[in-house]
């Protein structure tokens, strides 16, 4: 059985991280993400694993890659301007298909911006701060217990499919104080590294020809080269052009084409929904409070919380519009996942953004301004 | 064999004729070859550069990653696998420029691997641009008119940064560079030796120091041992290439001292 626990966002990340199996956290300490390193530095020597303090995100990056080609799930946590700077080795776990999670507890930028408060800025950033075409798995927490049960899934995804896990946070879920539940391990479905069974001399990490390649670990019998350049299935330099037209891809089919089964979303009061609030992260919570206070004034209103927000839930998203009168996006941005939601408009349905970018959330007030306006057309 | 060590199938190397970096290889994979180190317990990882196309080349685990980051994916897989040999290989450009604050970190982290500096001077791979350990005056294809940046001592660097093992070395005496990195594979913590080499195609041509053999010699006249240097001055040592070890010492190295935290907490795992 779990047990019941009172603790912040970003300490129920550690402990989601370590229930999902992870012995390795390299970082950089970063408000609004330091508790997961300072709680991660206490609780992985307990459970023989290692904490390590780089001297930059980039260091922390490439150690975490590190670490998981030697066996150990690993994660770090940053916000946006340690994510700039990890964005360069995030590339090289793109293209080396190595699983980890990075953790983003977002806050208000760019650059310093107000370090201490809240946003959700790095939406895009999360989906393309790497160079070159990819994909990428992107989720997106609005709870405590979220904190903790996701973070197994962000693993899980991560193991199930040789890619980095982006756990995109922001200070409110972060620094969030509510009860969770810590399940225990029975409770907890754990997907570990499809190792391979072949014999050792015929071991192609990057051969995809009869689905995605198993993964070895440096130390096993298998050995195996890791490539940020273009390689063949062994992991060796190619350059070869359609080689590098079936790598490019694979990266972002490999991903793409499992949308359904990666998309997590959240319906709330969606049955007859008419005003239909789409949401993530902290504004999720807004969004919920406003939509029951217009449920009180008798609106039609429902939410569709997006979870995974890469890739894209498109069937789900446009289920929801299908049955929209109007819908609403509330974000802690200018409206950056507004426009994924706006390209799979069926018909000419309003889309409106509720946007706060002045480091505070965003109240209920807020975004029932718009329900009301919207319901009264 | 050291063959056993190599992927012949890439083989000719891709390096410039009169390149060192299939010096310093051959001298690497004898020593590995020499301690019974296999391909399973061994990794290669490498920046990017001339220098970092040498996992290209071999059979071993490898890891090419980016410009600069060998060392942190070579502290993080060590750290993750104790049992492996981890053999880190940067250039100058790699190493000091722009991942100096790696290096430095790393030298005085002291996690137990092996790092290997190439330094020829200039950026190979781009075209013979300064780097870090250019020399003041030097031509490259971008100080066309002389260097007016003092290059790196980079032994001295690694050395103040609290490495236990630091040493110097040229390709052009192959039995002192073999010696060293024995050494510094038989020393337990982060152990580091920067091999002087010539990049003729570059550096030596922009320089007028004329072509492979000769760019040899001249690394050959301007070598100085560690213990003649202590007797010259700063200004009879100005462009000369120090060799020999600077540092030998035991200190307890990152994995082992961690390893005593975990132990201090043992009283069941609290997974």
């Amino acid at each position: 059985m779990g047990e019941f626990r009172f603790m912040q966002g970003n300490e129920a990340m550690t402990e989601g991280a370590i229930a999902a199996g992870a012995r390795f956290y390299a970082g950089y300490p970063i408000t609004p993400s330091s508790e997961v390193a300072e709680t991660s530095s206490i609780r992985l020597p307990q459970v023989s694993g290692l904490y390590v303090q780089m001297e930059d995100e980039i260091g922390s990056m490439a150690a975490l890659i590190g670490a998981s080609a030697a066996g150990k799930k690993s994660y770090t946590a940053t916000s946006g301007p340690g994510l700039s700077l990890m964005a360069e080795n995030l590339g090289v776990a793109v293209m080396g298909e190595i699983p980890c999670v990075l953790i983003d507890v977002q806050r208000s930028g760019p650059s310093t911006g107000l370090a201490t408060k809240p946003a959700q800025g790095d939406v895009l950033q999360a989906r393309w701060g790497t160079h070159g075409d990819h994909s990428i798995i992107v989720l997106s927490p609005s709870s405590v217990q979220d904190c903790f049960d996701l973070m197994v899934q962000a693993f899980n995804y991560s193991e199930q499919y040789r890619t980095p896990v982006i756990f995109l946070s922001d200070e409110i879920i972060g620094h969030l104080r509510e009860q969770v539940i810590i399940k225990s391990p029975e409770e907890l479905e754990i997907i570990e590294r499809n190792e391979p069974a072949c014999d050792p001399a015929d071991y192609r990490p990057y051969d995809h020809s009869e689905g995605l390649a198993p993964l070895s670990h440096f130390g096993s019998p298998y050995v195996f080269k890791v490539n940020g350049s273009m390689h063949d299935e062994w992991g060796r330099p190619c350059a070869r052009p359609d080689n590098a037209d079936a790598i490019i891809r694979h990266l972002s089919e490999k991903i793409e084409a499992h949308a359904e089964d990666i998309a997590i979303t959240r319906k709330y009061n969606m049955d007859d929904a008419e005003i239909v609030l789409i949401c993530y992260g902290g504004a999720a919570r807004s969004a919920l409070s406003a939509m029951k206070k217009a449920r009180e004034k008798g609106i039609k209103a429902g939410v569709l919380q997006i979870v995974t927000l890469w890739p894209v839930p498109e069937k789900e998203i446009a289920e929801a519009m299908r049955q929209a009168k109007a819908v609403v996006v509330p974000e802690l941005n200018l409206g950056q996942y507004i426009g994924e939601i706006a390209k799979r408009n069926p018909g000419n349905i309003p889309v409106r953004g509720v946007n706060r970018i002045d480091g505070q959330p965003i109240f209920p007030a807020q975004i029932l301004e718009v329900i009301e306006e919207e319901a009264a057309k | 064999m050291i063959r056993d060590y190599l992927l012949e199938e890439k083989l000719p190397l891709f390096w410039c004729a009169g390149c060192g970096n299939g010096i310093v290889l051959q001298a690497l994979l004898r020593n590995i070859d020499k301690r019974g180190f296999t391909r399973e317990n061994t990794v290669i990882t490498t920046g990017i550069g001339c220098w970092g196309k040498a996992d290209d080349y071999v059979t071993t685990n490898s890891f090419h990653g980016t410009h600069g980051r060998a060392l942190p994916f070579s502290t993080g897989i060590k750290l993750a696998n104790p049992d492996l040999h981890v053999f880190t290989l940067m250039g100058d450009g790699d190493g000091i420029t722009i991942g100096g604050n790696h290096l430095i970190h790393a030298a005085r982290r002291n996690v137990d691997l092996v790092a290997i500096l190439v330094n020829n001077l200039n950026y190979g791979m781009t075209g013979g641009q300064y780097s870090g350990t250019t020399p003041k005056h030097a031509i490259t294809k971008t100080s066309p008119y002389g260097h007016v940046e003092n290059g790196f001592d980079v032994c001295r660097v690694v050395q103040a940064a609290g490495a236990p093992f630091v040493a110097r070395g040229t390709v052009f005496d192959v039995v002192q560079l073999d010696k060293l990195i024995g050494k510094a594979i038989d020393h337990k913590g982060f152990s580091f030796v920067e091999v002087i080499s010539p990049c003729p195609t570059h550096f030596g041509r922009s320089n007028k120091l004329g072509d492979a053999p000769k760019m040899m010699q001249w690394i050959k006249d301007n070598t100085v041992s560690r213990e003649k240097a202590a007797n010259m001055t700063a200004e009879e040592l100005r462009g000369k290439f120090v060799t020999g070890i600077f540092e030998e010492r035991e200190q307890e190295d990152y994995g082992t001292a961690y390893q005593k935290v975990i132990d201090s907490l043992k009283g069941g795992d609290r997974a």
